[in-house]
């Protein structure tokens, strides 16, 4: 970069390395090509993988109107309740306890805490479904949307938490220190001015932790009761009796909703930040 | 960190919150120790105690499980312990998948990492944006994808056979190869995001002075990045490897009843036929031993890392 002018003519860009660019293609082949071809096929008319029937929405219209829409409708009903709560709960938990980690001084056991923290995100996931179930079991408490609830909770907080305290990081503490300085009381100095500009890190917090809810099938699979079912718990379900057309609609949903998700958060990261540089 | 803007009135921001410390984390370190942390010790408990028949525990203690993990005593229990390889080589077979895994996603994730870092500003967001959509796609949705592709009346083989390509489909589900297959693909974007991270903060007046005194491309990389991003590698490996060894849906959906995987040995427990709690307890504790001893050695990695760069 700033070193160019006294490079030796004729020399190699140190930067580039031949075949990589061929990798990196290959990289977003395998990660897009199986995806793709759903959504293409959950738009042809015919059953057939060789023919192309033409375009068709009948697949769509089976998942909201057909012979399984209403299993479908419970299991995204409880699915979206679910990952709002369970969002909404881990984001306030995460909001306050960022708070407590990086605006409340050095204490003995931030390490420790740290790693309490972080817990969820270090056990495997089929290790902490086994235990949630045992312990749920122990407790006599009843296998239904409640113990998923609580379930997706513990394990967003970590997901919540990353996104925020990154953001918190950042922010200096000179602007609450003006806040301060000029009479404001701590809880105008946090409402005010402290809040607005961790607010893209709480939503980043928000929606990662909403679409990781979304996404979880092995814990709830362990922990959700008879009867009950998420997306994921249904779709896998139905899966296991072949993949039929409608449920490449669904999965084609939602990978369109996940695709607005990204959108979405990168938005904010984007807002976000600019408001750091303007604060700059 | 929070500036350390001390201020005049003897309040400093960095510990405007100290008062009330306990307060803000307590929600979230209750929620976790209850809800985890004594969970997982209850597990290891129930690891210890004695089967009930149809799931459950009876309170007394007991060796079976572990016992029934290395060594056979017969349909009945009771000839003399005899060690076997039966759930040992579920856990070596797990192990070598999720390094192979590991291995193919550092293989293909570490370029494509290098290369988004190293575009101009403009594209860098575009082929970023484009590896975290993955990231965010519900995995089961990719693994069903995936299995919707290389099943054997899936597009690949159809398509094949329309052509004249193949006369009978290639064998790719339910075999080992899917079950790679599927971990790659599952985690590939875990090991890209990590890497591209650091080799962002990669300061390239490094691999200029390298080229300055004459290292060929290939040794400036070897000699001179690789050791300079080796923590977003490392992270990246783990982030890998971890879900890999104790993955569910891959082995599941792509590798069918024969190729069983940790995941699958730990759900049988519970929720198929086997039905024996404390031996499924038994398992998930080995699995959480090895996935610790992994997170340890990172741990120790950073720590080091950290003393060295001062």
């Amino acid at each position: 970069m700033s070193f160019e002018w006294r490079k030796p003519s004729g020399r190699f860009n140190v930067r580039r390395y031949p075949g990589f660019v061929h990798l990196a293609i290959f990289c977003l082949i395998i990660l897009y090509a199986p995806l793709l071809i759903v959504a293409i096929y959950s738009f042809n008319a015919s059953t057939s993988i060789t023919l192309w029937g033409g375009f068709s929405l009948q697949w769509y219209e089976e998942v909201f109107f057909g012979l399984e829409s209403d299993k479908f409708k419970a299991a995204a009903w409880n699915s979206f309740t679910i990952a709002i709560s369970a969002a909404t709960v881990s984001t306030c938990f995460a909001t306050s306890a960022a708070l407590g980690m990086l605006r409340a001084g050095e204490f003995r056991g931030r390490p420790l805490s740290f790693a309490l923290i972080n817990l969820p995100l270090m056990v495997p996931e089929i290790v902490t479904a086994v235990a949630t179930l045992i312990f749920f079991n122990w407790i006599n408490f009843e296998r239904g949307i409640g113990t998923i609830l609580v379930a997706h909770i513990v394990f967003c907080i970590p997901f919540a938490y990353l996104p925020i305290a990154a953001r918190l990081e950042g922010i200096s503490g000179i602007y609450e220190q003006a806040a301060l300085d000029l009479y404001a009381t701590r809880w105008q100095a946090f409402r005010l001015v402290l809040f607005p500009l961790m607010a893209p890190g709480i939503l980043s917090g928000f929606l990662l932790a909403f679409i990781i809810s979304l996404d979880d099938f092995i814990i709830t699979n362990f922990v959700k009761g008879a009867g009950i079912e998420t997306l994921p718990t249904a779709i896998f379900g139905a899966v296991k009796q072949g993949i039929k057309p409608n449920i490449m609609a669904i999965s084609t949903l939602l990978l369109v909703l996940s695709f607005l998700f990204v959108t979405l958060s990168w938005m904010i990261g984007r807002m976000g930040t600019e408001v750091k540089e303007t604060a700059k | 960190m929070a500036g350390g803007a001390t201020g005049t009135g003897g309040h400093s921001v960095s510990t405007a919150y100290a008062a009330l410390r306990t307060w803000l984390l307590a929600p979230s370190w209750i929620t976790i120790a209850i809800f985890m942390l004594g969970p997982v010790l209850l597990m290891a408990i129930y690891s210890v105690l004695t089967k009930e028949f149809r799931g459950g525990v009876i309170w007394e203690f007991s060796l079976a499980s572990y016992d029934q993990f290395f060594f056979d005593r017969g349909l009945f229990g009771d000839e003399p312990p005899k060690f076997h390889w039966t759930y040992l080589a579920i856990y070596i077979r797990s192990f070598v998948q999720a390094s192979v895994a590991t291995v193919l996603c550092l293989v293909i994730g570490f370029p494509t990492a290098y290369f988004i870092a190293t575009r101009p500003a403009s594209t860098r967001m575009v082929w970023l944006f484009l590896v975290t959509i993955p990231y965010w796609v519900n995995l089961l949705i990719r693994t069903v994808s995936m299995k919707f592709l290389i099943r054997d009346t899936g597009p690949i083989n159809e398509w094949l056979i329309a052509f004249g390509v193949l006369d009978t489909p290639i064998k790719m589900i339910n075999t080992d190869f899917a079950v790679q297959l599927g971990l790659f693909y599952s985690y590939l974007p875990f090991m890209v995001l990590p890497i591209y991270a650091a080799v962002e903060r990669y300061d390239f007046a490094l691999s200029e002075a390298a080229a300055d005194l004459y290292a060929s491309r290939w040794t400036t990389l070897w000699l001179v990045l690789l050791p300079a991003v080796k923590p977003g590698i490392i992270a990246g490996c783990i982030l890998v490897f971890v879900p890999s060894l104790g993955a569910f849906l891959a082995p599941d959906l792509l590798g069918g009843a024969k190729n069983f995987m940790i995941g699958s040995l730990i759900e049988e427990q519970f929720k198929g036929a086997a039905g024996n709690w404390p031996f499924g307890a038994a398992c998930a504790m080995v699995l959480l031993t090895m996935v610790l001893l992994a997170v340890f050695f990172y741990a120790r990695q950073q720590a080091k890392v950290a003393r060295s760069g001062g």
